[in-house]
């Protein structure tokens, strides 16, 4: 049996927004009957650009079923210039988490959204033109944009972890191969990429914004799953002031914490010169 | 809480008959059978008291009855056993339809070099007896074939495959899981060489199951040191298991008639009532040969999981061969070995009864099908308004 959060089980016992409306302003399918689970997603937007009503039907399991249900609960009163910042991982997040196989329900919702707004800015319906490309994965139909997407956005190094995300690789197994060498390729581009600035000097804004990054990617999760958190207070310098929440706060280990997973963190992926201190 | 558990073919009750037969061998009796005094030696009895008890249910003699700890073991043991004993890489026969135990273990022989034929089935599930005869060549060792599948419950003719496999000279195996205790079987009268039974399908424990090695068989035991089960399979005997297994197996010879008459009707009740009640419905399988227990149900336009889930709001226990609820991302392979549409095929749903199920229990889900399939249906694109 699936562990699904007590949001997906709500979701899925009690989906919201489910349905048609008449002359959509943007409409997007995703997925097939064939793969096991379809999505679609329709909007209808007021006189002031914002999303005034959207709905969806779905084929699929209880997560498919809470992630386009709570999708739509998201991006209603959106512009689509907020909807489409939307990525998987806020969805993923507004769950309270999906089970590792079930990502790609996530990105199912993701994508979906993405084509009701490449729908209602261009009236096209079929995929968008950077997501087609060479077909990767035969038994799911899943191009070698797609997948390098959802590595680069999930920051994934395996190949079980993009079948999780993108279903590719989860039929016959024969494109294994062809996915830990798309895998080796983005995962080596992002590396250059964040090892870039540390090379030059980075300017102040950059370094705030890598010090972020990292303490969403790298510290966050693990604080996270012992019921804590943490918040960026100031950088000045080479300091950076944090705080410490939720169960953190009161934690005996918290100067423990602070030194070897903040601190070390920091200085693993920003700068060797960093100090961490608490606000 | 309602609890009308429909799973029977995963795994059954534990009858109470078996859990007080067994518990004094936890208790009092927990001395090694194989020992010389009177505390351990005295339990040797019950063991083999057990074994003529499964001897019993398929007309083995006991001598050829061994005891393992699950079907699994039993499916693996008769694989490899006969692989290895005759050396090689010999063609091995097989079903597309197997249970996981077998046909992992015939890939598992044929990544290291063996030749292996997975027989196809038709749309009900059937297997093609001329086929079976033609993929039978000079360099094949063994044909392992089950008796009735797990899924569907589509029963396959093992009385006419296994004299055709014995004319040809070659050994025969078959998982015999799901049949044994649900219908009459009788290794004097199907001349298989070697049968898988499992404990906890016949509403015995998990954790013990047994293999009948027709005498004269050569296999190489899977588990080596100890003289135990005649030295075909070493470990000191699991006594409590095995004498539940034994009692499981007279219970079953006295629920046979049930199985056969009350249980068949309730499931053709409910599956009779589900397709009148709920539109766009189909019976996988081969509801002519079939086990009298199952029932295998694909909903159109909705998904497996999604449907199980909402049964488990109202205290109902079933399974899917859908994709999502196995952690794959395919359908079964039963299923799509049919050639069953993915329409269908993501929406199968499978219910297997058992002697402790009721009138009540059949008429509460017979009550909540509906509601379900047209709870998921509302918010199915595939719908056709």
């Amino acid at each position: 049996m699936w562990d699904y959060t007590e949001k997906v089980k709500e979701h899925f016992l009690n989906p919201r927004n489910v349905g048609v409306i008449d002359a959509p302003d943007g409409i997007g399918e995703e997925g097939s009957m064939a793969c096991g689970d379809a999505l679609t997603l329709m909007f209808k937007l007021d006189e002031e650009g914002r999303m005034a009503d959207v709905k969806f039907q779905t084929f699929g399991c209880a997560s498919a079923i809470a992630s386009a249900s709570i999708l739509t609960e998201m991006i209603k009163g959106m512009t689509i210039e907020e909807a489409e910042k939307i990525t998987n991982q806020d969805i993923v997040n507004e769950l309270g988490g999906l089970p590792e196989q079930k990502m790609h329900c996530s990105v199912m919702g993701q994508e979906a959204l993405e084509a009701a707004i490449r729908n209602y800015r261009t009236g096209e319906t079929t995929k968008a033109p950077e997501r087609t490309g060479r077909v990767v994965c035969n038994c799911f139909g899943v191009t070698e944009p797609e997948i390098e997407r959802v590595v680069r956005e999930n920051d994934l190094t395996t190949v079980e972890e993009v079948t999780n995300y993108s279903k590719a690789g989860g039929g016959c197994g024969s494109c294994h191969d062809d996915i830990q060498e798309i895998i080796d390729r983005v995962q080596a581009e992002m590396m250059k990429a964040t090892e870039a600035p540390g090379e030059k000097r980075m300017t102040n804004i950059e370094k705030i914004k890598l010090i972020e990054e990292t303490i969403e990617r790298e510290i966050r999760p693990a604080l996270r799953q012992d019921g804590g958190d943490i918040e960026l207070i100031d950088v000045a310098d080479n300091k950076v002031i944090v705080s410490l929440r939720g169960s953190c706060a009161h934690c005996p280990m918290a100067s423990f914490t602070m030194k070897s997973v903040v601190q070390d963190r920091l200085r693993q992926f920003v700068s060797e010169d960093l100090i961490v201190e608490e606000a | 809480m309602k609890n009308v558990y429909l799973d029977n073919n995963a795994t059954t009750q534990v009858a109470p008959e078996v859990i007080e037969a067994m518990m004094p061998f936890f208790s009092e009796y927990w001395g090694n059978p194989s020992s010389m005094h009177t505390f351990g030696g005295q339990v040797k009895r019950y063991v083999d008291e057990a074994r003529a008890s499964v001897a019993g249910l398929i007309g083995a003699q006991p001598e050829e009855i061994y005891f393992t700890s699950c079907g699994s073991e039993s499916d693996n043991m008769a694989i490899r056993g006969v692989v290895e004993a005759v050396g090689g890489r010999p063609h091995i026969v097989t079903s597309c339809v197997e249970h996981p135990a077998v046909l992992s273990v015939c890939r598992y022989f044929k990544n290291a070099g063996c030749e292996v034929t997975e027989l196809p089935v038709d749309a009900r599930g059937r297997l093609d007896l001329e086929l079976l005869e033609e993929s039978i060549n000079r360099d094949t060792a063994l044909v392992t074939i089950m008796w009735a599948n797990n899924e569907t419950g589509t029963i396959f003719p093992i009385p006419e495959m296994a004299p055709l496999v014995k004319a040809a000279g070659k050994v025969m195996h078959t998982d015999a899981v799901q049949i044994v205790g649900k219908l009459p079987v009788n290794v004097q009268e199907v001349p298989v060489d070697m049968l898988s039974l499992s404990g906890h399908k016949l509403h015995g424990p998990k954790g013990i199951g047994a293999i009948y090695i027709r005498k004269g068989t050569k296999l190489n035991p899977l588990i080596i040191g100890g003289h135990q089960e005649r030295g075909k399979r070493a470990g000191t005997e699991n006594v409590p298991y095995i004498v539940g297994l034994g009692r499981a197996c007279e219970l079953a010879r006295e629920y046979m008639e049930d199985e056969q008459t009350r249980v068949a009707r309730l499931r053709d009740k409910l599956e009779a009532r589900i397709l009148a009640t709920c539109p766009d419905t189909r019976v996988n399988g081969d509801p002519d040969n079939r086990l009298p227990n199952t029932t295998n149900i694909s909903f159109e336009f909705i998904e497996g999981e999604a449907i199980l889930l909402l049964l488990d709001q109202v205290g109902i226990a079933a399974s899917s061969g859908s994709a999502c609820t196995s952690g794959s991302l395919e359908p079964s392979h039963v299923i799509r070995a049919m050639g069953v549409p993915f329409t269908a095929a993501h929406g199968s749903t499978r219910f297997s009864l058992s002697r402790y199920n009721t009138e009540e229990d059949i008429d509460w889900v017979i009550e909540h099908m509906p509601r379900v399939v047209d709870r998921l249906r509302q918010m199915s694109p595939f719908v056709k308004k």
